[in-house]
């Protein structure tokens, strides 16, 4: 029975795949990405598209990160109810309208657009490493100044290891919503992958829409993946075993 | 100012977008909650099958909304439906699944043991037992789902304006082809109020769909 099952699921699989390859032959997809004039072009938006991404990123994870930190120490502890609500608050607004709000202040272009995508972003990071730091037992933080060390030697050497799964949930959590955004981010005149996908619809061409929607897509999935790597890498094994 | 005078003059269009909008989440919560609910519960007499279902679900989540729209367009354009309000739920539907499911997943899975027992005790069968103990018990978590199902999807409906969905999206949309500050804030602004309306109120259902017990239970352990 389960060998029957297993096969008819290959063969859906298989047939998917057949389907997939023919509607993309169909709709010229595949002769969009073997274009000579086109193919460059493809290029230089994902790399647009990285470079928002990644300049965004890096400078949403160095400010949420210290301000997870930040709120975590014995003098702000008093706070942190207040900014948690403000940032729960903060992600409840769609990131569209994030977008259009910030351009209606700064204008078009690739500045205001990284500043959209860093305000989006500071939010899970921030609000995750806040809640692994304070998850972390008492007990844990109790032995280790019982070993004599520092406050500085806590935080980096037990506070952020421990919650190190929590951090990059949230890290995740911002660069997938990061990616999907900065699709977006054409409408502000950022440029980016979202070039391809909104001509795609304006003009209602299929090959120039999935030729813009794919990249996309799988930057998310692979990104996905990769942090799930980092996870493997970074996450002691010891907390990993009692995690699973 | 501007903009709430632009509000004002434009209130019979608002209150039509606005519509718009409510009917796309409204239509396509309802219907993911008919899929997701069921498929959580029955998830969870099945280990294995329950973490192909999330994980699928998860996915799902990770691709870019606008990608989805746009991968959706030319296999729904054979169905003469490409664009319009018929991609935009098909899309709010997809993206309701994973905080739907796996809430119900994990409340349902995690109903005590004892309590269970305490059921099978008094007689209930395996649907009494659904019906009396678990779902109460579980309502809440469910309840939370939706609640996250619900504000993702007004995001995500206002990006729907772009496959011609209607909806306050329009107005943002508009508004930054004209450049007209007005319009986009309008559309921002009421998109935002409308997410954290919905968001105050579905916490607020949540704790009025919480059991007495639980509710008295909770306020002690406190």
């Amino acid at each position: 029975m389960k060998d029957v099952i297993k096969k008819i699921y290959g063969l859906i699989l298989a047939l998917l795949l057949v389907a997939v390859g023919v509607g993309l032959e169909r709709t010229g997809t595949i002769s969009i990405f073997s274009d000579p004039y086109a193919y460059p072009e493809l290029i230089r938006l994902l790399w647009q598209h990285l470079y928002l991404v990644g300049v965004s990123m890096a400078i949403a994870t160095v400010i949420g990160l210290s301000v997870g930190i930040i709120l975590t120490r014995p003098r702000f502890r008093a706070y942190t109810g207040v900014i948690m609500y403000i940032v729960s608050l903060g992600q409840t607004i769609p990131s569209l309208a994030v977008l259009a709000l910030v351009m209606t202040f700064l204008g078009i272009g690739a500045k205001s657009a990284i500043f959209a995508l860093t305000i989006y972003s500071l939010l899970p990071i921030a609000r995750n490493t806040l809640a692994g730091i304070n998850a972390v037992p008492y007990s844990v933080i109790d032995a280790a100044k019982g070993m004599g060390m520092t406050t500085m030697g806590i935080l980096w050497q037990v506070e952020i290891p421990m919650a190190m799964t929590v951090i990059l949930t949230g890290f995740r959590v911002a660069l997938v919503i990061n990616i999907g955004t900065t699709a977006l981010a054409y409408l502000i005149g950022a440029g980016g992958m979202g070039d391809w996908i909104f001509t795609g619809i304006n003009m209602m061409m299929s090959d120039k829409l999935i030729a813009g929607a794919l990249p996309v897509t799988l930057l998310a999935l692979l990104a996905d993946f990769l942090i799930e790597v980092l996870r493997v890498m970074m996450v002691s094994k010891g907390l990993r075993m009692t995690e699973e | 100012m501007s903009t709430l005078k632009f509000i004002l003059n434009n209130y019979n269009n608002v209150l039509f977008l606005m519509w718009e909008h409510i009917y796309m989440v409204g239509i396509s919560l309802l219907i993911a909650t008919a899929i997701g609910v069921p498929l959580g519960i029955i998830i969870t007499k099945n280990e294995n099958l329950a973490r192909k279902v999330i994980n699928s679900a998860n996915i799902m989540m990770t691709v870019p909304s606008i990608a989805l729209f746009g991968l959706m367009m030319p296999a729904l354009a054979l169905i003469g439906q490409g664009l319009g309000k018929v991609p935009a739920i098909i899309a709010l539907i997809l993206y309701s699944q994973l905080p739907i499911i796996r809430n119900t997943y994990v409340a349902i899975k995690n109903v005590s043991p004892s309590i269970r027992n305490a059921g099978k005790g008094m007689g209930m069968n395996r649907w009494e037992l659904l019906k009396e103990v678990e779902i109460p018990i579980a309502i809440p978590v469910i309840v939370a789902g939706l609640r996250t199902a619900a504000v993702m999807n007004i995001g995500i409906a206002a990006i729907a304006a772009y496959v011609g969905a209607g909806g306050l999206g329009v107005y943002i949309q508009n508004g930054i082809d004209r450049v007209y500050p007005e319009m986009i804030l309008a559309g921002a602004l009421l998109v935002s109020i409308f997410a954290i309306l919905v968001d105050a109120s579905m916490a607020l259902l949540e704790r009025v769909l919480t059991p007495t017990g639980l509710q008295v239970q909770k306020r002690l352990s406190q």
